[in-house]
């Protein structure tokens, strides 16, 4: 038996049930937002993790020269590994048909027998080695794709200068490989570098390894000290020509795709608890404004003899019955939303499956947002219910005092007509509602103002980068140092207009206790092709006496002009030297350090060699400059800069830059539903003035001035406060995007504040004309008789 | 204070001045609200003719139409069928916007619950109307020809229901209508207050010249009425003109 008031309950959800329906979809999306970043983050993060441990990634890589296997064993002896691999890599070059300049590839072994120990493949397509077949290989998926490479199809790659046919026996994924960048660039880009898996035996002939390796794999056991484990480790390879262990928390592709969840948690972190925020207002203003209109009705049930406690009861369950729906559809909607958005990220990724997972937190924090703001906007309006007599509540609401707001009458007598003095006071009647408003729709605008801010840095970065440090339009990496006559002969090459050489070392930085894996560039005094610019964006020369490092390196290092650094190199006699910070330059992309190419070259006792060039090139002359460029045996590497902008600009578009676009729209969405919304709500709790107005004779259009005068003041005054909270909004996205890889610049781009205001006043503008299609559609004898 | 002059032309082009001294003419008005079987016949063919300058009192019991009347003479709904004409201009075919104009310029009302801007101040509320209208009163001066002078400056909130209806008349006359239609005036008030409320209409029939026309309840209200007119089911029922209108002091409650 359902008990009246229930069945009242039930009713009166059916009878508001476009505004129910309206308050829940909002709270929805609030929740919505959470659930679904939520179960993005953990999701990724879990499948990263459960696709490490699955194909057994190592925890240490340590690359070498040269090694005999039973090396190895003495690697297994360290306290703390509890397996260790050894395996040939080498640099490869694949030529295709369609390319221009061949792409570059790593060939990597694999064991004769069963799956390795380490760094096992996943087969996504065709079969695994033939260990009997040595020209077969695995194809990393992702340039198989990009080329349109099937299992069977034969290719041809340089090898250590050879040239070798190969059969493609299947295409695989690999978690080291999630990210694969050609050596040298920082970008990923599965066009223009291959991964290529063959037959241990293979490889080892092919690179004068038999019975040797040249990378050491490690797995640690639980608990070991990663930092002592490849200390040890330096320590057994350095006769072997060790480069420097490290951890897989420098594994390129790791780092990549760490970097990418921690931008995603910085979003999940700064934007939903806004949406949240925004959300529980607008629930708080709508559920006040219900209760208000049942006073009458909470009178009469009182006069029947129901306790405050029932009444309360009564109503509380309504606001509740629309907060608790709307958060649990929230939680459903987010939970597919964040299923869909995982599995576009895990195709992105290339994750060869999804361990789906939302915290259970994310369901509790959303119910229990939209939950208490619900109860805190149905409480204080019931309260003051309630404190009414029954006889009082029943009858019509006194009109609302406006006695406190009469202070402003002097300066408004001379200067406003009646209906902007009544816009004017109702806003200074009620000045923490108006606040809210005001807020609510600054806070949707900062996030659109973010995010533009945000899109348009990255532009910047991209654009900077390739107009203002790289302005060459071809970069040749060279297998090995070459002597510096080589520059004259690329200078001759027809079409070649300009030739800027550099030397190149992988090296580690140390500040103390501080160090980064990198590299130093060695440029000459003062580059035009490839440049470092100040914080001004003005080109450094390269000074002869010291190092020039990325602003993010000088930071990551703590250090600043004028103190001294050690760099331990690992190439060629693998000196370690010391020398003075020379300076700071403003960098876009990676971190580098630049010292002049003379004094790198002496530091290394290797005068006059060059690692590579940079090269500027007539475009119409592109296609017999490569050919030419491809003749050339000592070519490693030809990075065409279109090809790398390309590459970069996916980069920051797709992954963690994708959820920007989402983010803006859902801003754009909700800051939507606030101006619309507070529209809607000072229509209702004005339609009786209004057709009042109409009835005295004020036309259409003067009576819709004094309601959406209001929305328009609040608006103006949301607009500043949004392009300010926009600002530092956005200066916390960039920081979390901000990576050693790539920095987005906080910038101030007008165009986003712009855009995110016109969007706002737009939205004011649509939500106006809906409005005051209502106002023009007044039924006046009903609402006049009406009693409020 | 005299009678408004008839206004020619200017905010409402009048078809036919009205020469023979009718305010309000109508032939067969008809207004029913919804259709077929549940339709509701408001009004079921009123004829009536107001003369300009009369207090006219509508009464009859609920839903026997003279609200409806009421609102549509006052520009407020539109007939169904029939003439409803305004000292000769049609009414039942005017758009929005010339019954804007119309309800703008010519008439004033008085509604049961006030209809005030809680927002403004008495003063303020009548120069809402003032500074629309296009030969008003001073704000002031409408307030004093309620008694309000000593309110100006109070908002709503802080007056009593018979001082908020006389804001509402002060506001309703200030324009110097030509029509003032009141609702229903006294409906919320007790009986001294509703008594000075009936007495104010009066004072500005007599004083402006205005034609009033109150819907009302109460019966005894017909005895300060030039004529009145009863409803009964959507049809008038009986007009009767009285000779000696009682002032408003002397109606019994």
């Amino acid at each position: 038996m359902v008990s009246p008031l229930d069945a009242k309950l039930g009713r009166d959800l059916w009878r508001m049930k476009g505004q129910a329906l309206a308050i829940a979809v909002v709270v929805a999306l609030g929740v919505l937002m959470l659930v679904m970043m939520d179960g993005l983050v953990n999701s990724l993060t879990e499948t990263r993790d459960a696709y490490y441990e699955r194909y057994r990634l190592a925890e240490v890589f340590a690359p070498l020269k040269r090694a005999p296997d039973r090396v190895l064993d003495y690697l297994r002896a360290i306290p703390g590994v509890a397996a260790a691999e050894g395996r040939v890599t080498g640099g490869a070059l694949i030529d295709l048909p369609g390319l221009a300049v061949p792409a570059r590839a790593e060939a990597i072994s694999l064991p004769a027998h069963g799956p390795p120990r380490l760094n096992a493949v996943h087969l996504a397509r065709g079969r695994l080695l033939d260990p009997t077949r040595p020209d077969e290989i695995l194809l990393l998926e992702g340039f198989a794709t990009a080329h349109g490479l099937e299992p069977g199809d034969r290719i041809a790659a340089t090898m250590n200068g050879a040239r070798r046919d190969f059969r493609i026996a299947g295409l695989v994924e690999a978690p080291e490989f999630l990210f694969s960048a050609p050596p040298g660039e920082l970008m990923p880009d599965d066009s223009r570098f291959a991964v290529i898996w063959v037959n241990h035996s293979a490889l080892a002939a092919a690179y004068d390894m038999d019975g040797a390796f040249n990378e050491a794999l490690l797995s640690l056991t639980r608990g070991a000290e990663t930092r002592a484990v490849l200390r040890a480790a330096d320590r057994i390879l350095e006769p072997y020509g060790g480069l420097g262990a490290y951890g897989l928390e420098d594994q390129v592709s790791n780092r990549f795709i760490t970097e990418e969840i921690a931008g995603l948690v910085v979003t999940s972190h700064v934007v939903p608890p806004v949406f949240l925020a925004v959300a529980a207002f607008l629930l708080n203003i709508v559920v006040s404004r219900m209760i208000r209109a049942e006073r009458e009705q909470i009178g009469l049930l009182k006069a029947f003899g129901y306790a405050s406690f029932e009444v309360g009861l009564h109503y509380f369950k309504f606001i509740m019955a629309i907060a608790v729906g709307g958060a649990v559809l929230g939680c459903l909607f987010g939970v597919i939303g964040g299923r869909s958005l995982a599995t576009v990220y895990q195709i992105y990724y290339k994750f060869p499956f999804l361990v789906f997972r939302v915290d259970p937190a994310a369901f509790v924090t959303g119910v229990a947002a939209s939950v208490l703001a619900a109860a805190a906007g149905g409480l204080l309006v019931l309260r003051g219910v309630f404190t009414l007599t029954p006889a009082v509540a029943m009858r019509a609401a006194a009109p609302a005092d406006y006695s406190r707001s009469a202070a402003m009458g002097g300066i408004l007598r001379t200067l406003l007509d009646q209906p902007s003095r009544m816009v004017l006071r109702r806003i200074a009647r009620e000045p923490l509602r108006t606040l809210l408003a005001v807020m609510g729709i600054a806070a949707g605008m900062a996030i659109s103002v973010a995010m533009v801010n945000v899109t348009a840095a990255f532009d910047i970065t991209v654009e900077r980068n390739f107009t203002l440090v790289d302005r060459s339009d071809v970069t040749l990496a060279f297998i090995e140092p070459l002597p510096d006559r080589v520059i004259h002969d690329l200078r001759r090459i027809a079409g070649v207009i300009e030739v800027e050489p550099f030397r190149s070392v992988p090296a580690v930085l140390r500040n103390g206790p501080r160090s980064y894996r990198g590299g130093i560039s060695g440029l000459v005094a003062e580059p035009r092709l490839n440049r470092a610019v100040g914080a001004d964006l003005a080109p450094l020369p390269i000074r002869e006496d010291g190092v020039l490092l990325g602003s993010a390196l000088a930071e990551l290092l703590g250090v600043a002009p004028g103190d001294r650094l050690e760099i331990e190199v690992r190439e060629g006699r693998r000196p370690v030297i010391e020398v003075t910070v020379a300076g700071v330059a403003e960098t876009l992309i990676g971190s580098p350090a630049y010292m002049r190419i003379e004094a790198l070259n002496r530091a290394l006792k290797e005068p006059g060699r060059v690692s590579g060039a940079w090269l500027r090139i007539d475009a119409a002359q592109s296609g017999e400059i490569f050919r030419r460029l491809r003749g050339m045996p000592a070519v490693a590497g030809v990075t065409v800069a279109t090809e790398a902008r390309a590459a970069l600009e996916k980069v920051m578009d797709s992954g963690a830059g994708a959820v920007r676009y989402l983010m803006t729209a859902i801003a754009a969405v909700i800051t939507f539903g606030i101006v619309y919304n507070s529209a809607r709500i000072a229509f209702a709790e004005r339609a009786r003035d209004l057709a009042s107005l109409r009835a005295i004779g004020f036309t259409r259009a003067e009576a819709a001035f004094v309601l959406l005068g209001e929305l328009a003041v609040i608006i103006l005054l949301a607009l500043p406060i949004g392009a300010v909270l926009g600002y530092f909004m956005g200066e916390a996205v960039s920081a979390g995007f901000s990576t050693d890889l790539y920095r987005v610049p906080a910038l101030f781009v007008p165009e986003g504040y712009g855009a995110a205001g016109a969007a706002v006043i737009l939205a004011g503008a649509v939500s106006g004309w809906l409005v005051k299609r209502d106002v023009d559609r007044l039924d006046l004898v009903a609402t006049l008789k009406a009693r409020e | 204070m005299g009678r408004p002059p008839v206004r020619q032309g200017g905010a409402l082009r009048l078809v036919s001045p009205g020469n023979d001294g009718a305010a309000f003419a109508t032939q067969g008005l008809t207004k029913t609200y919804g259709a077929g079987p549940a339709a509701v016949h408001a009004l079921r063919g009123v004829d009536l003719e107001v003369p300009a300058g009369e207090m006219v009192v509508l009464l009859g019991p609920s839903g026997s139409g003279k609200s409806t009347l009421l609102n549509i003479l006052g520009g407020l709904d539109r007939a169904t069928a029939g003439s409803a004409r305004f000292r000769g201009a049609e009414l039942t075919t005017m758009s929005d916007a010339a019954l804007t104009r119309y309800r703008r310029h010519h008439v004033g009302f008085v509604f049961q619950f006030y209809n005030l801007m809680p927002s403004l101040t008495a003063r303020e509320n009548v120069e809402l109307v003032t500074e629309i209208a296009d030969d008003p009163l001073d704000a002031a001066e409408a307030l004093a020809l309620v008694g309000l002078e000593s309110r100006l400056d109070h908002f709503p909130a802080q007056l009593s229901g018979g001082e908020q209806q006389r804001v509402a008349i002060a506001r309703a006359v200030a324009k110097r209508p030509e029509v003032l239609f009141c609702d229903e005036p006294t409906g919320a008030l007790d009986s001294t207050t509703g008594r000075a409320v009936l007495r104010v209409l009066q004072d500005v029939n007599r004083e402006t010249g205005a034609t009033v026309m109150i819907v009302t309840h109460a019966a005894a209200t017909a005895a300060m009425a030039h004529r009145v007119i009863h409803f009964a089911d959507g049809r008038i029922r009986e007009v009767a003109v009285n000779a000696e209108p009682a002032p408003a002091e002397a109606i019994e409650w």
